[in-house]
């Protein structure tokens, strides 16, 4: 029987986690009993992006929005939807923004001002099946480029379109690929790094999850172009579902023949082996993978000689990002003059983001570059929850820096990061409100490069662990004023003699903070306050005068430390008081503060 | 998998199973499926027309079910939606009825006024 209805499951490790499979698993069941089953196709696809609103269900074509489904929901589901065709209010999508029930989804705030390019295929095909990619136009570019290309016009090509590595530095990828094919040697590599490793970013495994044979295409590409046989994927063992459906994908490029021996009766070969990373921050520079996936510990080395010259086992090897890789195959179905034509001058295409902290639509968003912060953050990102006050968003992880609100409205592109002192990254975004301290954030990010430097150079191993132990003793209320230009200094000396760039840019996230939330680090310690109220030793809660004497914070205390009647000024006992925030975060017309006050404010503190 | 042409064969192939998430803007077919709907016997008409189409290759038309729309004597209703907003209504289909429809109507341009509801309810 033909089907009537498709019903499209995020598979996507976020959605998987809070049980997409096993609901699945139940329409499968309840359309088996109501004898529907043959009518309806069940789909489980990679990420759709808004993960906010997982677990999300599509219904086709319909195009129905379903969020926050669960196992429960699906009968009625079935009953209603399938059986009746009566859509389930209840159950439908609301926008974050304007709190209005959304029935199409391609109505979604969300997804009207992203332009989908390396995401094309998420949340839309089956990652499992290789059909339902080539039904996508999948592997057409790799037989135009095998059918009809030079490898010097694929290279050309890439270079005319003016991608750029996706990866965190924005190296032009044409003139990667350039150097990889001017090496002279019979035997050269091509690697997927796959290592994301930046806490927030997550587009990669999207990319993999959703759309495995994008990548593998684009491998198959850049082998032609720079004549390689052979290419590795670097993926990271703690991404299992990417793992196995990559595992899934070149076992049917391989049946179909799409990948292997005299691919489109070219007389070209190429295959594809995957190699698990264990979770090191390192690798992901490009010449410790490479020591890894030789069985070394992954350790950078001194650049030159790049891997195009010297790479994997000694030979030319080009290593490209996922989400780079993810727009090649594009590049060469519309054209370079198309993807050019998209984005800024020097920055040509999209730019995934993977939006998280505080914000409305927690996900994946992908725009052209040249949008601007507040587009990504309060159009589509539906804003900061809570009525809270936006601060800063953090942007490319630890190698990054801070962005605040005076930049909100700077376009964004390679460059303009830069120029605002920050980077591009990989692409996370942590979004910050006024409850975020900005000390506490530099140290969770500085502790995180602590962690995962290598201890091959000193000034990363040693210079990071001396920046870290000032800010713990900052945040402890034990700071002086002359911390703060040490801390200055060593992030410098850091940034300029580390080995690779994990060194080179562990500081940012310290130097940035510094530089824009210098007020916050004085009031640390000068004042011994934590104006956010994050650093529990520094943080001392006092109700002010806008109290409406409501109850709602000696409701929400959990250690009864809040006393006062209803329409009365409250009272924090501090001695009891164990500096959770909890009543902040209940209070409505934010009375409670851990600012400092005025003298006679703080008698009632 | 030896050239591009065996590769384009296969993506139209495969193209035909998923078109259902690329329409937009064609023709709308809804089966009125309440209760009332299901009872006079809309599944099978559904079904019908979802094989017609796809037999005659459109595909442009989106085959969808509503909820009942209170002419319950008279279902199974279909309303044929044009991209431009006219709908045309017809009632008590039966399985020949949606050929003859899809045949007629979606192919050939012609509305067929014998079975539409303003001609039936008198």
């Amino acid at each position: 029987m033909l089907e009537r209805m498709q019903i499209l499951m995020c598979g996507g490790t976020g959605c998987l986690s809070s049980h997409s499979k096993d609901i699945q698993r139940e329409f499968d069941r309840v359309l088996t009993e109501m004898g529907l089953r043959e009518e309806v196709k069940l789909v489980l696809t990679g990420c759709f992006g808004l993960c906010e609103k997982g677990p999300i269900v599509i219904f086709y074509p319909d195009e129905t929005f379903y969020s926050h489904v669960t196992v429960a929901d699906v009968g009625e589901l079935c009953e209603e939807h399938v059986l009746k065709g009566r859509p389930v209010e209840r159950l439908i999508v609301k926008d974050p923004v304007d709190k209005t029930k959304i029935k199409n989804f391609s109505e979604l705030k969300f997804y009207k001002k992203q332009r989908r390019i390396a995401l094309r295929n998420c949340g839309n095909i089956n990652p499992a099946d290789i059909n339902e990619y080539i039904a996508r136009d999948g592997y057409a570019a790799l037989g135009k480029v095998l059918d009809s290309m030079t490898p010097a016009q694929v290279v050309d090509e890439v270079k005319r379109s003016g991608l750029r590595g996706r990866g965190g530095a924005g190296f032009s990828t044409g003139t990667k690929w350039e150097f990889a094919a001017k090496s002279q040697d019979n035997t050269k590599y091509v690697i997927c790094n796959a290592d994301e490793g930046d806490p927030g970013a997550f587009m990669d495994r999207s990319v993999l999850e959703g759309d495995p044979h994008s990548v593998l295409e684009a491998m198959a590409i850049c082998g032609y172009a720079i004549g390689a046989h052979q290419g590795y994927i670097y993926v990271r063992a703690e991404y299992p579902i990417a793992v196995e459906r990559l595992n899934w994908a070149i076992g049917q490029a391989h049946d179909l023949r799409l990948l292997g021996q005299n691919i489109f009766n070219s007389g070209f070969d190429f295959d594809i082996e995957l190699r698990l990373g264990a979770g090191a921050f390192v690798c992901g520079e490009e010449t410790a993978l490479m020591a890894s996936i030789e069985g070394l510990r992954g350790m950078p080395r001194l650049k030159p000689p790049f891997p195009a010259v010297k790479g994997l086992w000694g030979h030319p090897t080009n290593v490209n990002n996922v989400e780079t890789f993810a727009n090649v195959p594009v590049i060469f179905l519309k054209g370079a003059d198309w993807f050019k034509a998209i984005g800024t001058e020097k920055s040509s295409g999209t730019k995934v983001f993977a939006l998280g902290g505080k914000i409305a639509n927690t996900g994946l968003v992908e725009v052209p570059m040249g949008t601007t912060l507040r587009e990504v953050i309060f159009d589509i990102g539906g804003g900061i929850p809570n009525r809270r006050r936006f601060k800063a968003v953090q942007t490319g992880g630890p190698s990054g820096g801070c962005i605040t609100d005076k930049n909100l409205d700077t376009p964004i592109d390679f460059d303009s990061m830069v120029a605002m002192g920050s980077m591009m990254g990989s692409g996370g975004m942590i979004v910050m409100d006024e409850d975020n301290c900005m000390v506490d954030v530099a140290r969770f990010y500085l502790d995180f490069t602590v962690d995962e430097s290598c201890g091959k150079c000193t000034p990363c191993r040693e210079g990071t662990r001396r920046m870290l132990d000032i800010l713990n003793k900052i945040c402890e209320g034990k700071g002086t004023l002359d911390d703060l230009d040490t801390l200055e200094s060593i992030g410098y000396m850091v940034k300029d003699s580390s080995l690779c760039a994990l060194g080179q840019t562990a500081p940012n996230p310290v130097l940035s903070t510094l530089k824009h939330f210098r007020d916050e680090y004085i009031a640390h310690v000068v004042d011994h306050v934590c104006p956010a109220g994050v650093c529990a030793k520094l943080t001392n809660y006092v109700v002010t005068d806008k109290c409406i004497g409501c109850t709602k914070c000696s409701k929400n205390c959990p250690v009864g430390a809040i006393s006062g009647s209803v329409k009365q000024r409250h009272i924090i006992d501090l001695n009891k008081c164990i500096r959770c925030g909890a009543c902040k975060k209940a209070c409505p017309v934010n009375a409670i503060t851990s600012k400092p006050q005025p003298k006679e404010e703080q008698v009632n503190g | 998998m030896k050239s591009l042409e065996d590769l384009k064969k296969l993506r139209d192939q495969s193209l035909k199973t998923m078109e259902m998430r690329y329409m937009n803007g064609g023709t709308r077919i809804q089966v009125g499926m309440g209760t009332c709907g299901i009872a006079a016997g809309a599944r099978p008409v559904l079904n019908k027309f979802i094989e017609a189409t796809s037999a005659h290759n459109l595909n442009n038309v989106v085959i969808t079910q509503v909820g009942c729309q209170g002419e319950c004597a008279f279902e199974p209703i279909v309303e044929v939606v044009e991209k431009d907003g006219t709908k045309t209504t017809y009632c008590k289909v039966s399985e020949s009825m949606a050929e003859e429809i899809v045949e007629e109507h979606l192919i050939n341009g012609k509305r067929l006024d014998k079975y539409m509801l303003s001609a039936i309810k008198r």
